[in-house]
């Protein structure tokens, strides 16, 4: 794809204007890091970062079956879910390969809001239309929807100064609509930097007064953010990146995502007979996460080995600006699930590693 | 940043500066460190290894991605920066001094005149690679 090809997103000028290096992601041209990929990690952990994330997918249900209709389409479980709560879900197809990780809020009984990865946008479209039973629509609202992520432990104070929303009483997970810089928005305490923080969802047309008025604050603790460090943030948060760690070949059991799996709790949904088959049968290798003793950075790709023989492979991985160290996540196979030293394969060198278990880093409350 | 005037590059982005002794020090340029970005890790190689011009000789890691480092001219490897195993941002901050990589001896000394001038790296640079 040549750059060209590639779609911009509304603020687009904004980034390059603030010095962006634009690269291509999930066929947008995206901010990867303003000034340096490791002063913006800290910045979110420090202070509070802005990223504009508008190549996310958001997808709404619609009408009096739509709790129903999405619920048989997730593995999680929306029916306890109250108006203004969010979760985190996995959507499976038919063999019980994740189709999507995606966060679902339900806005009121018959509105539902699904954000989901860019890159699977359109595959989720056509499985969710394929899927969907009941009195229910669905409209992707992708490309008329701003959707921005504040994080970090100043995001609160920062937020606060522009909009009359009682922020305290949006808790973890929780959405709530109200006014940012005069522009009605959906502000959610959500994110994907392991950090306190507010994903806003918002109309294209109002995009350049809300970012606008939050960039006056960058001589204020904020910091304009790429996505270089949304990548390092969420590994130490342990968090999942789709089509990397997780993919429609990986089941959510084997990958540790068995607590977003609500067997008990629920009917039919798409992928549980296929998941009750593998629980039963147990799984051929389990999501776990490694930090680099020897010198080096884990990538992903790389060959997880004990004794010289392989056990397994890192999906992701990268240096932790937090740790000061490198880590990674990966699958280990089936047998293995005592060992806690394991060797890496860098391009011939053999390196040592702990395996632990992730998260890698976790913000004090 | 200027682009030193009696250093040499290579379509790499490796830089090359004769000592005058039949040795090379070299590192990677400005341009390339800035491509990067954040550098956490440099792989380099021992005393005594020799390589080709255009073999990789080492390994540059910064936060997002990898990159090899191509030796710009053949011979043995005389001297590395072992400061860099502790201090990698120091490529960064200073590729042209205190971020050098290796020093070579040369084996064919004539390819350093194969290599390109600062006046024709930066116009190579601006024409787009």
């Amino acid at each position: 794809m040549t750059d060209d090809e590639l779609k911009k997103v509304s603020l687009h000028d904004f980034h390059v204007q603030a010095g962006a290096r634009m690269v291509p992601f999930a066929g947008y041209s995206m901010p990867v890091k303003y000034t340096k990929i490791k002063d913006e990690h800290l910045a979110v952990r420090e202070g509070a970062g802005l990223f504009d994330v508008s190549h996310m997918g958001q997808v709404e249900v619609r009408g009096p079956g739509a709790i129903e209709a999405v619920n048989r389409l997730i593995t999680n479980d929306m029916k306890r879910l109250v108006d203004g709560k969010a979760l985190y879900t996995m959507m499976c197809n038919e063999d019980g390969g994740i189709v999507d990780d995606l966060v679902i809020y339900r806005l009121a009984k018959d509105h539902i809001l699904l954000c989901v990865n860019a890159a699977n946008r359109h595959r989720d479209l056509s499985h969710i239309e394929t899927c969907l039973r009941g009195d229910a629509a669905v409209g992707d609202i992708s490309d008329n929807t701003v959707q921005l992520a504040l994080q970090g432990p100043k995001a609160e104070s920062i937020l606060a100064e522009l909009t009359d929303v009682d922020l305290g009483s949006v808790k973890f997970f929780r959405s709530v609509s109200g006014k940012v810089a005069g522009v009605e928005t959906l502000i959610a305490r959500t994110g994907y930097t392991g950090e306190d923080g507010f994903e806003l969802y918002l109309p294209v047309e109002g995009g350049d007064a809300v970012f606008g008025a939050l960039l006056d604050y960058q001589d204020r603790g904020l910091t304009l953010c790429g996505l270089g460090c949304r990548d390092t943030l969420r590994l130490e948060a342990g968090l999942m990146l789709h089509g990397q760690d997780i993919d429609e070949n990986t089941n959510p059991l084997e990958a540790g995502l068995g607590w977003v799996v609500k067997f008990d709790l629920k009917g039919d949904f798409v992928g549980r007979e296929a998941l009750e088959r593998i629980k039963k049968k147990g799984v051929q290798r389990r999501f776990r996460g490694m930090v680099l003793e020897g010198r080096g950075v884990l990538r992903p790709g790389y060959p997880i080995e004990l004794d010289g023989a392989p056990i397994g492979e890192l999906t992701s991985g990268s240096y932790s600006p937090t740790l000061e160290a490198s880590i990674g996540l990966g699958y280990i196979d089936k047998g293995y699930e005592e060992v806690e030293n394991v060797e890496i394969q860098i391009r011939g060198r053999s390196v040592a590693a702990r395996i632990v278990d992730p998260p890698f880093y976790k913000r004090s409350r | 940043m200027d682009t030193p005037e009696d250093f040499r590059f290579s379509r790499d982005h490796e830089w090359a500066h004769d000592e005058g002794d039949g040795t090379v020090t070299m590192g990677i340029s400005y341009h390339a460190q800035d491509a990067l970005g954040d550098i956490v890790f440099v792989e380099l190689p021992a005393e005594g290894d020799e390589f080709q011009k255009g073999d990789d000789l080492g390994v540059v890691e910064s936060v997002k991605t990898v990159s090899d480092i191509y030796a710009p001219v053949s011979g043995e490897i005389v001297a590395i920066n072992d400061e860099l195993e502790d201090a990698p941002e120091l490529v960064n901050e200073s590729p042209y001094d205190t971020g050098w990589i290796v020093r070579i001896r040369m084996s064919n000394p004539d390819e350093l005149e194969e290599l390109m001038n600062a006046e024709g790296y930066e116009s190579f640079l601006h024409d787009g690679e």
